[in-house]
């Protein structure tokens, strides 16, 4: 029984151990280092006799001096075992094996004995190995899209391995790609225009939203049932089908390539969903303080402008968070209806510059970088209030 | 009293919700009318302007005698494919300004040229042209004469709004546009794509959800896919995927696993063989999926970890308790709790999937094997330019949509609402 568990825990750890090797080595080839092997079954191996020492040790000597001695010895055999590599690679596979160590901590050859104990071991290292896989897997296509847009596409032809920065050159060429969007291909304009069409939605969204959530949270009126069930039946419709019919009607009204258009069409898809996440907000606010408002002769609008809003600024905040990125990332609408590039929106430009086969590819990722940084940056800052928001709205619980 | 408050607030209700109730109908719902009346036009994209007469004004110097002017007027049908009836032109002029030699079919009269073109064919042009001058032998300004823009008028028919309607669309749809194929494809792709989506949802839920250091860290970062923005996305997918001088071949082959690059988005099959059994299969789509699972499983995740977070820690205290092992806990406690979410979630995510059109689109354009519903309908109304058959593909698409969700509350809207 004990050897089952320390077999697995001399496998599984060991396996954890050269997955995260293995993706310090691929960052490592990334940044130049010309690897070729990834010595997957070698560091297997050393793994876990470096689990099986450290078991071993146990606790006759102390955790920190045994986890830095032990990362050592690991971080020279390989060494050794490796192709030539420089200092900073083999401090990060050193620091990679202290983490490790000190993951290890829990096991020992009492502890082996438990219940369950293989269970928990595998439990405790596919979670450890799941975070670092969900990690990488998210963040990897991110950090090819920043650091492409500050290479070249000669450079990358050549050797398309080579994502290393050179900080030697000036700021300026080091940015080239960022002003040469700006000055030939007029980004500038495109983030106004994106500014301008998801703010303008978010003011519009709100100031029908938040009436009609008030009546659906609030007052008794014929076809409120019907109104809250058809809510959510029309966000679930897609836009794909209405974009031929937009498409006839928008031509023939003159409303295609102008910003006004796309402003009705962002408004008129993220009502619903803003409708829903606000009423019930507002069915949680204590009906006593509106019978106050009431007493003190306020009407409804009263009501709504003095009582609702400012008690529900929270909600009313993620909802006009959600409805800025949902204007800002949307794409199918500014693809159909603008086809002059004064008109264009951020998306619909990087669009338009990747159909040229010739545009370089670090001008289309220093497009989506400036794209993409706005809604990540209000995303971190404001994840809390986005979160509730977005769970708010569909998990009734 | 309480009757006429109970009256006030019923219009109160109606003035509040009416404004976003009008717009969502309008953007929303008639269109969706408005696609079964044209699934049943022959119709194209050319056609959907309505015709107007139109005219371009050129004024010229005949001699040296400036209190004369030539004026010529490029007349055209706008459109190429339809007549306007009764064209009717305007034009007015200074004082003391008249035509010399006017043409038959206008009138001079009170400072102004009223001219009657009658039916304009379909790609109709002319030149038109008279020649004006002063009585008083002054100096004409030609700014003054060129500021001054004619108006047309002429009847012609909304190609939109006329009665004739065909079936030819549908018939296409079905019998010359690979349907079942196309079916099948948009069915693997939603099928997979949501299945795939929950499962990774599931296990990042099941990780965050754990005493680990920097959780609400990991919480945002696994959300990034979701909010970032489609566009950028999908190109740097391509860019790391390419066969040329993408990354990930590039490290494929660097690190000897693969000895070709493969086209993952470009290329419609490949085959593999799995203990001695040969299969073929659909790479760029399945590739395309895995985009897909990318981008949306931190939904399900966060609906998810929501649910898992509102478990009561007592339930596994108690089997902790009684000696039940992690897998036990997480079949026997988690499983039940989140089977009413993730069977929102599958609906939810089904139905998204089924209509997805920028994800595809900008991966492969629809090309290699990659071609739903959605991405038809923009192949048949915009690239082919057919809008009626394009219609007619979205009909089909909301068809299946209104069946499914009928399927769905059926079976398990039931159930869901009873947790």
């Amino acid at each position: 029984m004990k050897f089952k568990s320390l077999a697995i825990l001399l496998i599984i750890s060991s396996f954890f151990l050269t997955c995260i090797l293995s993706i310090w080595k691929i960052m490592a080839t990334l940044q130049g280092l010309s690897f070729t092997i990834l010595n997957i079954i070698p560091v297997f191996l050393i793994g876990i006799l470096l689990s099986l020492a450290f078991v071993l040790i146990g606790n006759k000597i102390n955790h920190l001096m045994k986890i830095f001695s032990l990362s050592f010895v690991f971080s020279i055999l390989y060494f050794y075992l490796n192709e030539v590599s420089p200092y900073w690679y083999i401090l990060g596979v050193f620091l990679i094996t202290l983490f490790f160590t000190n993951k290890l901590k829990k096991y020992s050859m009492q502890s082996l004995k438990e219940d369950f104990i293989s269970e928990k071991i595998i439990f405790d290292f596919i979670t450890l190995f799941g975070i670092v896989f969900f990690a990488f897997v998210i963040l990897f296509p991110f950090y090819i899209m920043l650091v492409t847009s500050f290479k070249t596409q000669i450079a990358l032809l050549v050797n398309p391995l080579d994502f290393s920065l050179d900080f030697t050159k000036s700021l300026t060429e080091l940015f080239k790609s960022y002003f040469v969007i700006f000055e030939t291909y007029s980004f500038g304009r495109y983030i106004l225009i994106s500014s301008a069409v998801s703010i303008g939605t978010v003011i519009v969204t709100l100031l029908f939203a938040i009436p009609a959530a008030y009546a659906v949270a609030r007052l008794n009126f014929f076809g409120k049932n019907f109104l809250s069930t058809s809510i959510l039946i029309i966000y679930m419709f897609p836009a794909i089908v209405l974009v031929i019919p937009l498409y006839t009607v928008f031509s023939q009204l003159g409303l295609r390539n102008s910003i006004f258009g796309l402003l009705i069409v962002y408004t008129a898809t993220t009502l619903p969903v803003a409708i829903y996440m606000l009423q019930g907000y507002f069915k949680s606010i204590p009906k006593e303080i509106e019978d106050a408002g009431i007493m003190d002769g306020q009407n409804w609008f009263g009501i709504i402008l003095k009582i609702i809003i400012p008690l529900s600024l929270p909600a009313i905040a993620s909802v006009a968070l959600y409805v800025f990125m949902i204007a800002w990332n949307e794409f199918l609408f500014s693809l159909m209806f603008l086809d002059s590039p004064k008109s264009f929106t951020l998306s619909r430009a990087i669009q338009y510059l990747s159909g040229d086969a010739e545009t370089p590819r670090q001008y289309l990722m220093a497009g989506s970088v400036i794209v993409t940084v706005p809604v990540l940056l209000i995303f971190i800052y404001f994840e809390k209030y986005l979160v509730s928001g977005l769970t708010a709205g569909s998990v009734k619980e | 009293m309480s009757d006429s408050l109970s009256k006030l607030e019923k219009r109160t209700a109606y003035t509040l919700v009416l404004p976003a109730v009008l717009l969502v109908f309008a953007i929303v719902l008639f269109p969706i009318f408005t696609n079964i009346w044209i699934s049943f036009k022959d119709i194209e994209l050319k056609d959907i302007r309505i015709p107007e007469p139109r005219a371009k004004k050129i004024v010229k110097s005949i001699s040296e005698n400036q209190s004369e002017l030539k004026i010529i007027y490029k007349l055209r049908n706008s459109s190429l494919i339809q007549e306007i009836r009764n064209v009717e032109f305007q034009d007015k002029f200074p004082t003391n300004v008249s035509p010399v030699n006017l043409d038959s079919r206008c009138n001079f009269k009170s400072k102004k040229i009223v001219c009657n073109f009658g039916n304009w064919q379909a790609k109709y042009r002319e030149n038109f042209e008279i020649i004006i001058k002063n009585n008083n032998g002054e100096i004409i300004d030609k700014k003054i004469i060129k500021s001054q823009k004619p108006i047309l008028s002429g009847k012609a028919d909304n190609p939109l709004l006329t009665t004739n309607f065909t079936l030819e669309n549908f018939k296409k749809v079905f019998y010359e546009n690979n349907f079942v194929e196309l079916l099948l494809t948009t069915f693997y792709f939603t099928f997979f794509g949501t299945v795939g989506a929950i499962i990774f949802g599931i296990l990042a839920a099941q990780l965050v959800n754990q005493n680990i250091q920097g959780r609400t860290y990991m919480r945002g970062i696994l959300l990034f896919p979701y909010v970032g923005p489609v566009v950028a996305l999908a190109y740097t997918w391509t860019l790391l995927l390419d066969p040329n001088s993408g990354t990930l071949n590039a490290l494929l082959v660097n690190f000897n696993i693969i000895e070709q690059p493969i086209n993952l988005l470009g290329q419609k099959y490949i085959t593999m063989s799995i203990l001695g059994f040969e299969f073929k299969l659909r790479l760029a789509l399945t590739t395309v999926i895995f985009f897909e699972i990318w981008r949306y499983f931190p939904l399900a995740f966060l609906f998810i970890l929501a649910r898992l977070q509102a478990i009561p820690q007592t339930l596994y205290e108690a089997a902790e308790v009684d000696g039940a092992s992690p897998i036990q806990k997480f079949i026997h406690i988690t499983l039940p709790q989140i089977t009413a979410i993730i069977s929102i979630l599958f609906m939810i995510r089904f139905i998204w999937n089924f209509n997805k059109f920028e994800d595809i689109f900008l991966l492969t354009g629809g090309a290699s094997g990659t071609r739903t519903l959605p991405i038809n309908v923009y192949q048949q109304g915009f690239a082919v330019s057919d809008i009626g058959m394009g219609s007619a593909v979205s009909i089909v698409i909301v068809m299946l949509l209104l069946s499914f969700m009928v399927i769905y509350f059926r079976l398990i809207g039931k159930r869901a609402n009873e947790v």
